[in-house]
């Protein structure tokens, strides 16, 4: 695998991650999904207190070639986004799963949660849309 | 559709592990391994290896060429000499643009042009309808293989391959009949990147030759492959013209500033130039203009610009920019609101995002 997959996340067939933190879950995009985008350049941001819907657009991240919805993993209001990322997109790529977050949403029901795949799941599911390429 | 073509470096790109893509037909990598940003750093600092093999070539020969061509240009040839290029817009007879090509004279009854590959059918149906007299076409796009060697060490590394004076050789030069690393090449000084650089013709069964001796000479150079995406990018930096993009059948070289390359005044008659003459006089409702950002946001093709609420046009090329880490585009304007706005807005998606009216090139090299 060329692409790195964390143990303990969950994921979502776009390529989003989400990982429970106190009630919230933190939100981003996988390793695989910013090595396909490229060099991240920009990124729009929810606002916070906003209400985002499971498998909605919810932010918008851009390389130089392309523009890509962040949808939301899960239904729920925005507590926190990572506004370093408004100076610094490119953290995106060089730490997707840490300092590359982009935003924390509350969790209002858990199994939405639990319905998205772990790392084994996700794993093989990259390396189907790898062979369908 | 047809299947997409390979061009004879087909090979070379995977090798490298170039992400391929079909564009207008041909598979062609649009990008390495390295990245797109990365890949616009070494063609402006050192040097990249582009496959350009896509480009159409339409060669002109007979005792009317020059005339021939002088009706289907807007710029003026007669003072083109033997080993010279010229940039030209080709016309419609309402202006509007049928494609942007360079043409290389090799001497008066024979002439090498080069074309959009987009567009490589529809100009050889079009300089079709418009021969007259003693002039023979041939379209040559299939017959030949073209690599482009872009940034500052481009001289030295190809003229380890050739014996032909590159140093003698100014931009907008070329010379026919070269051998480079024993394959008999086209070489001239030209480029699409805003830096020093050489494009290399071909016939498509050297080009494996030829593309293996320009890499190795390229490796102490530190040589690498670029793509598709870093081509456009460059482009952009240097305020260069994309056919489909700053140019089209509804849009004149006029509006897209390319005033210098129509040859109003030419004193025989061209395509286009009635109308052109008079869309000079009546004035231009729409003209290109560069942008900068004043704030983070990508103004990419199709976004609307505005200033003061009211939409005086649109982006036609835009882009994040490498080489001055700015956000750049390139937009029809409405010229007479785009001259009194200190600031216009770019709207992208539902936001619209400050931006200023710049010189353009965005960048220009020392």
């Amino acid at each position: 695998m060329d692409y790195k997959v964390i143990d303990g996340l969950k994921y979502t067939r776009q390529h989003e991650w989400a990982r429970q933190e106190n009630g919230t879950a933190v939100v981003g995009l996988s390793d695989y999904a910013q090595h396909k985008l490229g060099e991240i350049v920009f990124v729009e941001l929810p606002d916070v207190g906003a209400e985002v819907e499971a498998g909605k657009s919810a932010a918008v991240i851009e390389s130089v070639k392309a523009v890509a919805d962040l949808y939301a993993p899960l239904d729920g209001k925005v507590t926190e986004v990572n506004e370093a990322l408004l100076d610094q997109p490119e953290v995106i790529n060089q730490d997707p799963y840490g300092e590359g977050w982009v935003f924390k949403v509350e969790i209002k029901d858990a199994s939405q949660l639990e319905a998205l795949m772990d790392k084994p799941a996700y794993e093989e599911f990259i390396i189907k849309e790898e062979e369908e390429e | 559709m047809d299947e997409p073509k390979k061009t004879p470096f087909y090979d070379k790109h995977v090798a490298l592990n170039g992400k391929i893509i079909d564009y207008h037909g041909w598979l062609l990598p649009v990008q390495f391994p390295q990245g797109l940003v990365e890949e616009v750093h070494d063609t402006r600092k050192r040097a990249t290896i582009f496959d350009v093999s896509h480009m159409g070539e339409v060669t002109v020969e007979g005792k009317e060429a020059e005339a021939y061509l002088q009706k289907i240009l807007t710029n003026d040839i007669s003072k083109l000499k033997d080993g010279a290029i010229i940039y030209s817009p080709v016309c419609y007879p309402d202006g509007g643009v049928v494609d942007d090509i360079l043409v290389y004279r090799i001497n008066s009854e024979k002439y090498f042009l080069v074309v959009n590959a987009a567009n490589a059918d529809k100009d050889y149906k079009w300089f079709e309808e418009n021969v007259f007299g003693d002039v023979r076409l041939q379209n040559r796009s299939a017959d030949y293989a073209q690599i482009a060697l872009q940034g500052p060490d481009s001289k030295e590394i190809l003229q380890e391959l050739t014996a032909a004076d590159l140093d003698g050789m100014k931009f907008y030069r070329f010379q026919p009949d070269v051998s480079v690393a024993g394959v008999n090449s086209i070489v001239s000084r030209t480029g699409y990147t805003g830096e020093d650089g050489f494009e290399v013709y071909c016939k498509n069964d050297g080009a494996s030759a030829l593309w293996d001796a320009v890499w190795e000479a390229g490796q102490k150079k530190d040589l690498r492959p670029a793509g598709l995406g870093s081509r456009d990018v460059l482009r952009l930096e240097a305020s260069l013209p994309l056919y489909g993009h700053e140019l089209s059948k509804d849009l004149t070289p006029l509006q897209a500033g390319l005033d210098r390359f129509v040859a109003l005044d030419k004193t025989v008659p061209f395509n286009g130039q009635e109308a052109l003459q008079k869309q000079k006089q009546e004035g231009i409702n729409r003209k290109l203009f560069g942008l900068e950002m004043l704030e983070r946001g990508v103004p990419r093709e199709g976004y609307p610009v505005k200033a003061d609420q009211e939409e005086i046009g649109w982006v036609s090329s835009g882009s994040y920019s490498p080489t001055l880490d700015k956000f750049i585009a390139m937009a029809f304007l409405d010229p007479e609101v785009a001259r009194q706005s200190e600031e216009v807005h770019v709207l992208i998606r539902t936001r619209s995002y400050r931006a200023k009216i710049t010189k353009m090139p965005f960048y220009r090299r020392d």
